[in-house]
């Protein structure tokens, strides 16, 4: 405790701070640009130089143009001030210079404060368990600052660490309740700042030559599925993303919605599939469905050729139900003239050596084409590889006939190429294929690494169908996954892949865990929180009767809270003075109260005078205490306790 | 020097809503009293107030972002500060407070008040600030069942009884978010003599016959009357000290009483006219008086004491004068 609010800081207090600060820095280090961490350091090592070395303290105006050219840097470093990453650093350099000139009390709570806040930015970049763990270090650091400040003399670092600890603990009833019952807001409130979401790693909307391949190193987990029956076989664990029409040079892309096609037309038979999807943020708009569902999720649509859109791009963790089919016919009828027009088209000036290969088979039957591209791909050396050779102009010639080494995208490309070369209809789709089952938890993980793009062909009274070339160069790929088609393992994220087998289960128990976790405490939103609150008091409350729910237990908690905190008190006795304290009360019902200085003894006789009957039992508790001075071993404590409840003591 | 009666305090007089807490009192017997669960307050603090702030920006954030760990860490903070409060609350609540009575001071001079706090639910408490009015804070920490003394100083103007303003006992403790404060008054008001004046000469010491009242003094120094046995603290002057190398003893030469003089300071004869002036003179008087080791009596309109020199006459002195209407 400071006399004042303009007291100088001790060292002891200053060391604590920066202890707390740098915690801060390094749990933020990876969201940092490598010299505002160094800058900041720097700083705080001045500050403990000043207080070292008893250097003055800067003053403002020299601290005007550091502050000036740092803030520059930031500037520089992100073109702007504001947005998730250029405010954090805007943030931690102020803080750094922040520190320089802390000197007393008020500059010492300030950025305590900014530390809290600058902690709880740590879960913009990232929710994740890690994450949640390592904010809790400095949150600690930052209470043991508060509790140093706060005290007089200088307390023991471990009692101020104990009582942090003990602070959170007694803290979580009340946040639990807090945290379940407070009235989920559907965000945002304002529009996010644009790199909120940098990072993200999904499907794109467009097809080049190399993006799926560079998403398949990618481990990080794109959906986690789990099917409420039993599910479908690995091999048609096709997930349906966008779906491509549209190619211009190399590039392929979707068609847009503005065109206003016609919604194809499905009819669904076999097999019906309900499941649930937690899909991470990948900001896009895609919600991947597996293919063919029959209807949007609630917070999406469906586009006129099937794939599943939300209204905004993807930007947190969302949950869906879907139900989808496993047979269907999809614009079995009819093809649209423009729909035709737009997956017939070729850009005629390239690629002449395939185009004159699809021209080839202009005649056959629509089958016959079909078989004709698939045989090729299965009879000539082509192979599925992670790492193609680049491909030059006329990359599609180049592939089918010169390097003949590609990842699905070049056979699934290649396919719709020739398909339309020959008169069929052929359109792309992308997604993901297959998906790894994880036991602890009944559910499968989709990663980026089971990127894949596959055809879809039209044929007369069949519709839309889908062909997946990549099936005919390596079968293995659609039925056990990436890891078994391909040669070149090291270059597979160490998820996908098959060897480390005892890591690998590791990381499956770690991802249950983490699913959990998403499930429970990153995704429980508005929805959760209903349907939870439902199946407690069963039936659906407003959002009025939740913040009434809350205030009511939230008293609730704080009343026992304190109870908890005063029984502390009680608690502090021992079980010898616990237990005499009953017996004390018991007398005092009666009108008996002990005198100053007055014995077990001799209270036990005066009691006896009172209470002629009671005269053997109260001697006996006398004393059965006075032995447990001596030895309080349990045998003389339950004697006591066993004597001091048969007491019986009759009112005068 | 303008009044007479204990200098209340301008926010005592001032701010009415001071007198709407509540105050633990001193019980008269045992000077003490405790803190009970009504007698305490407790409000946020500037630093609980940006602290709430600062949680309603992360709520802001939490619900924009739709974080759930965001959500998490707000509720944690915020029930951090609830349970902060809880402990503050804790550290202050069930204290035994004792104000002892303090040494009269001279006006102008700092009262000193030997002040104790006890623990008596077995609860170490930490950083308890206790202050008088806008006085210097004294600050302490006490152990499980333990007890610290403490003092607490307040500055005097004018002379008479000064009733203690309320002392304020307070505390921040653990985490600087609130500010927990109880009142305590003491009964035991402080007695501050008149301030003395810088220097003043003395009254000429009168015969103590020529005086009303009558005085104990056993010897003088005009005619010599006889020997008594020597005692210590006889003037060497006196001591027959022919006799002694006659190996007589040690005897001390006795004159009759008329030499012997007594100081009497009479309120007429101080020739100021103010009152308070007059005042400050003859506590200069006594207190020369005192120190010279002189017999004195005093008369003033408020009473009057027969000449004597102890430590009890000289404080029975000054408090006439304090507390002269």
């Amino acid at each position: 405790m400071r006399a004042t609010r303009t007291a100088p800081i001790n060292k002891a207090e200053l060391h604590w701070l920066l202890t707390a600060i740098a915690c801060i820095v390094v749990v933020h280090a990876v969201h940092l640009p490598l010299w505002v961490t160094a800058v900041s350091f720097i700083l705080g090592a001045y500050r403990y130089a000043i207080a070292h070395y008893d250097w003055p303290m800067p003053k403002s105006w020299q601290l005007m143009p550091v502050t000036f050219l740092l803030s520059g840097g930031v500037l520089l470093n992100y073109h702007t001030l504001l947005g998730r990453d250029a405010s954090l650093s805007l943030m931690v350099v102020m803080l750094s210079l922040k520190l320089i000139e802390t000197k007393n009390l008020r500059g010492y709570l300030f950025t305590v404060l900014i530390g809290f806040f600058l902690v709880s930015n740590l879960f913009l970049f990232n929710q994740s368990i890690l994450t949640f763990t390592v904010s809790l270090p400095p949150l600690l650091l930052l209470i043991v600052c508060l509790i140093l400040i706060s005290s007089h003399g200088s307390p023991k670092p471990l009692s101020m660490l104990r009582l942090a600890g003990k602070l959170l603990l007694q803290s979580l009833p009340i946040m639990l309740i807090l945290f379940v019952l407070f009235p989920r807001i559907p965000g945002p409130l304002w529009q996010m700042p644009q790199d909120a979401n940098s990072g993200m790693t999904g499907l794109g909307d467009t097809i080049d030559f190399g993006n799926i391949s560079k998403l398949t190193k990618n481990s990080s987990v794109a959906f986690r599925v789990q099917f409420k029956g039993s599910p479908p076989p690995q091999h048609s664990l096709y997930w349906r993303g966008p779906v491509l029409w549209h190619k211009e040079e190399r590039v392929w892309s979707a068609s847009s919605d503005a065109i206003g096609l016609a919604t194809e037309k499905l009819t669904v038979a076999g097999q019906q599939y309900d499941y649930t999807i937690t899909l991470e943020p990948h900001n896009r708009r895609w919600l991947l469905l597996l293919d063919m569902p029959t209807a949007a999720p609630k917070l999406g649509k469906l586009t006129h050729d099937f794939t599943a859109v939300a209204t905004d791009n993807v930007r947190e963790r969302i949950r869906y139900e879907a139900t989808s089919y496993s047979d269907y016919t999809l614009a079995a009828h009819s093809l649209g003239e423009r729909e035709k027009i737009m997956t017939l088209q070729l850009t005629e000036d390239e690629n002449p050596r395939a185009i004159a290969l699809g021209h080839s088979w202009l005649n056959l039957s629509a089958e016959d084409k079909i078989n004709a591209a698939l045989s090729r791909f299965r009879q000539a050396p082509y192979a599925y590889t992670l790492s193609p050779p680049r491909l030059g102009k006329d990359p599609i010639d180049a592939f089918l006939f010169d390097t003949k080494r590609g990842f699905c995208e070049h056979y699934a490309t290649s396919f719709v190429y020739l398909m339309r070369a020959a008169g069929l209809p052929a359109r792309i789709v992308t997604g993901y294929q297959g998906g790894e089952y994880n036991p602890n938890g009944n559910y499968y993980i989709v990663r980026q690494s089971d990127a894949h793009a596959w055809a879809e062909v039209w044929l007369q009274n069949k519709g839309w169908v889908r062909i997946d070339p990549t099936a005919a160069v390596a079968p293995e790929r659609i039925e056990q996954g990436i890891d078994e088609a391909i040669n070149e393992r090291d270059q597979l994220p160490m998820m996908a892949r098959g060897d480390y087998r005892l890591l690998h289960k590791a990381f499956l128990n770690w991802d249950s865990i983490n699913n959990g976790w998403n499930q429970w405490v990153l995704g429980y939103d508005e929805k959760k929180q209903l349907d939870l609150l439902q199946k407690v008091t069963g039936k659906r409350l407003s959002l009025v009767e939740i913040a009434m729910w809350m205030g009511a237990l939230t008293m609730l908690a704080a009343a026992l809270t304190t109870w908890f905190i005063f029984w502390q008190q009680r608690a502090k006795l021992s079980p010898v003075g616990r237990l005499y304290l009953r017996y004390l009360n018991k007398l005092k019902k009666v009108g008996i109260t002990p005198k100053e200085g007055e014995g077990a003894l001799d209270l036990a006789k005066r009691a006896a005078e009172a209470n002629p009957a009671a005269k053997q039992a109260l001697l006996a508790i006398a004393e059965c205490y006075n032995q447990t001075r001596y030895s309080a071993h349990k045998t003389v404590l339950t004697t006591l306790k066993t004597r001091i409840q048969q007491l019986k003591l009759t009112k005068q | 020097m303008a009044s007479v009666n204990p200098q209340p305090r301008k926010i005592w007089q001032r701010q009415f809503w001071f007198n709407l807490f509540r105050v633990a009192k001193t019980n008269p017997n045992s000077q003490t009293a405790h803190l009970g669960v009504r007698q305490i307050y407790i409000l946020p603090t500037r630093w609980g107030v940006l602290y709430g702030l600062m949680l309603l920006l992360m709520l802001i954030g939490s619900i924009n972002y739709s974080l759930s760990l965001g959500y998490f860490i707000t509720f944690l903070l915020t029930s951090l500060g609830h349970t902060a409060m809880l402990h503050t609350w804790r550290n202050l609540v069930h204290l035994d407070m004792t104000v002892n009575a303090a040494q009269p001071v001279f006006a102008g001079g700092t009262a000193h008040i030997p002040f104790t706090m006890s623990d008596p639910k077995n609860e170490a408490r930490n950083t308890i600030c206790a202050q008088l009015m806008n006085e210097k804070t004294s600050i302490c920490n006490i152990d499980a069942g333990g007890i610290a003394h403490l003092q607490l100083s307040i500055a005097t103007a004018t002379r008479g009884y000064l009733s203690l303003p309320r002392i304020k006992i307070f505390t921040e403790y653990p985490l600087s978010f609130f500010h927990t404060w109880a009142y305590v008054q003491s009964t035991n008001p402080v007695l501050v003599y008149p301030t003395p004046a810088s220097q003043a000469t003395l009254p000429a010491a009168t015969d103590e016959k020529a005086n009303q009242g009558a005085s104990i003094a056993d010897f003088g120094d005009d005619d010599f009357v006889g020997h008594k046995t020597y005692q210590v603290g006889d003037a060497p002057s006196r001591v027959n000290w022919r006799a002694s190398s006659r190996g007589l003893g040690m005897l001390t030469k006795r004159f009759s009483g008329n030499g012997q003089s007594v100081l009497w300071l009479n309120w007429q004869d101080c020739m100021l006219l103010e009152k308070e002036a007059r005042i400050s003179e003859m506590t200069r008087w006594v207190i020369d008086a005192h120190e010279a080791g002189l017999s004195y009596g005093i008369n003033v309109p408020n009473g009057t004491l027969d000449p004597s020199n102890s430590e009890t006459h000289y404080h029975q002195a000054l408090s006439l004068l304090a507390l002269m209407p």
